[in-house]
């Protein structure tokens, strides 16, 4: 594997999560508990798009073959997708779609924080202007965490109900292969073990002060890397990409 | 009951141009009637998410997805916006979603539509938010201070997102013949419960004298539905696509285009909650609420628990 075609795998992988992720939260638009957080939504998920949409397009610009971001976002079948299997799950409740989001952004915040220092010049600016959003986004859904874990009796069940179902879909994040070592040793990806040891400092104390507890399984569900997905996916690229292939080669 | 001097002095004010700000006496007949007006509004924008937010999830590229998030954004500011400024009269923004979960507030005849293709999206904001700004900024004109500045804000937004909505037709319009006959169906559609959405015509809804003098409505229905049509008939015209209405034509007399009558019974019957989309909006608004009941419950919770721990 060249170390372009390293770098096309490594950017599908952060462009595909955000605009997988971004599309979830997107579905909660009118329908959110407090307006308030109907407007914190879409505007995390315009955020999601937003990076995707500039992920996306430098991975066509990597990649060479004349593709644009939309052909990467609206042409591609579910097995050549890479985001990472938590951002497809369904939003569920209100407490599955913020633990999802908590896990994902605490993730998302250490590994854009030392994308910030890529050899890779893109990727390092990239990782500077999402990293600020990143770090609202996570502020936003730290407090929902506390919030609802350490809320009422019937949150704090939903809330470690979601956890449960969710904490399997977490060990995916630092799996490694060919992509990573090559980028690792370019300077342009960082290990992703040194992404899990802060990640682990960080959750493991929110959810302790959301009088939530760790699930106790080891069982951890894989398949991303290799554009193995759950099913809920297929269902997602079905409605996110119906107008788009429908009419093939129009202009928007 | 209201002291006759009061009332010349509140009507003094207005008159001068002056703005009336919440710590004034009002009549009450004024105070509900904004009230009335302005969650109609709050109601409106909320509403309004949900036909266009159908799309998000569709939109036919990136660049329109983002654009139609920070519209549907956009919106749900000017609902929050314009709940705050109503709460100013001395309503809660609680008690005035239950006036709109049990149907006794209304929100815009124009929500209670489908939007059926992706076009829809580029003829709500083209048409709907146009017919929204010709209202709104005669309204940013009246004469209470919270609404009126209100409506300079948001109109600059919805100038937006009527620009960015005929952007849209535009690139329909001048593409295949299969985006073409998507964007004539979507104005075939929208055109006429865009320039009912403006109300009622003047015969049928008088115009108090008072409500003008108070400055609480500030032009007639006709004359804003009148501005709305002139300028939107030449943009169609512009892009090439027709207006669906064959009696329309330009008096050159007196400069405005003439239109064929309006179907005012399908208007009455989307207000009285017969429109095709009534029932499904109002229970994803109640479906909202009741499903977000637990979340609003345990943030009260977690904060009284924090101000115990503070104390
Ligand atoms: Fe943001
Ligand atoms: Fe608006
Ligand atoms: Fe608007």
């Amino acid at each position: 594997m060249t170390i372009q075609e390293a770098k096309f795998q490594y950017l599908l992988r952060l462009g595909d999560s955000s605009l997988i992720i971004g599309h979830r939260l997107s579905e909660w638009c009118g329908s959110g508990p407090i307006l308030e957080e109907d407007i914190a939504l879409i505007n995390i998920a315009l955020d999601f798009v937003g990076n995707a949409t500039a992920i996306l397009g430098y991975a066509a610009t990597v990649e060479g073959n004349g593709r644009t971001e939309d052909d990467l976002a609206f042409l591609r079948g579910e097995r050549e997708f890479r985001n990472l299997l938590i951002t497809e799950q369904p939003n569920g409740d209100y407490a599955a779609t913020i633990t999802r989001q908590f896990l994902y952004d605490v993730y998302t915040y250490y590994l854009y924080e030392a994308l910030k220092s890529s050899k890779d010049e893109t990727i390092a600016a990239l990782a500077e202007k999402s990293h600020k959003e990143i770090t609202y986004h996570l502020r936003h859904t730290t407090e929902w965490m506390y919030r609802l874990g350490d809320g009422t009796a019937e949150s704090h069940e939903r809330m470690q109900n979601a956890m449960n179902d969710l904490w399997m879909f977490t060990g995916e994040m630092f799996d490694m292969d060919e992509v990573d070592a090559i980028l690792i040793k370019e300077g342009i990806a960082p290990d992703l073990n040194t992404i899990k040891e802060k990640w682990e400092a960080h959750v493991k104390p929110v959810i302790a002060e959301a009088t939530l507890q760790v699930p106790s399984y080891n069982f951890k569900q894989k398949g991303s890397r290799e554009g193995k997905h759950s099913e809920h996916l297929g269902f997602l690229l079905a409605e996110m990409q119906s107008v788009h292939r429908s009419f093939p080669g129009a202009k928007w | 009951m209201e002291d006759e001097k009061k009332i010349a002095a509140f009507e003094a004010k207005i008159a001068a141009g002056n703005k009336i700000e919440p710590k004034d006496w009002m009549p009450e007949a004024y105070r509900k009637q904004l009230i009335r007006m302005m969650s109609q509004h709050a109601h409106s924008e909320i509403v309004g998410m949900l036909p266009e937010g159908n799309w998000i999830t569709r939109a036919p590229n990136l660049r329109r997805k983002a654009i139609l998030l920070a519209k549907v954004q956009d919106e749900a500011g000017h609902g929050l916006y314009l709940y705050s400024a109503t709460e100013t009269l001395g309503i809660d923004r609680t008690e005035l979603l239950e006036q709109l979960h049990t149907g006794k507030a209304k929100y815009s005849s124009i929500f209670n539509y489908p939007t059926l293709t992706w076009a829809d999206i580029g003829a709500i904001g083209w048409l709907v938010d146009g017919a929204a700004i010709m209202n709104q900024t005669a309204l940013a004109r009246g004469s209470y201070g919270p609404y009126s500045r209100a409506m300079v804000r948001i109109c600059k937004e919805e100038s937006f997102h009527n620009r960015q909505g005929y952007e849209i037709m535009m690139h329909l319009a001048q593409g295949t013949p299969e985006q073409k006959a998507m964007a004539q169906d979507a104005l075939n559609r929208w055109w006429w419960p865009s320039i009912m959405m403006l109300g009622p015509s003047d015969d049928q809804s008088p115009n108090s004298e008072q409500l003008m003098r108070w400055k609480v409505k500030m032009e007639s229905n006709d004359a804003i539905r009148q501005r709305f049509i002139d300028r939107t008939v030449p943009q169609a015209d512009f892009i090439g696509l027709s207006i669906p209405d064959k009696d329309l034509k330009f008096n050159e007399a007196t400069g405005h285009y003439e239109h064929g009558p309006i179907n005012w019974e399908e208007f009455f019957e989307v207000i009285k909650g017969n429109g095709p989309c009534n029932a499904k909006r109002l229970k994803a608004r109640t479906d909202a609420d009741k499903k977000g009941r637990w979340v609003r419950d345990a943030a009260v919770a977690y904060a009284e628990k924090k101000k115990l721990k503070a104390a």
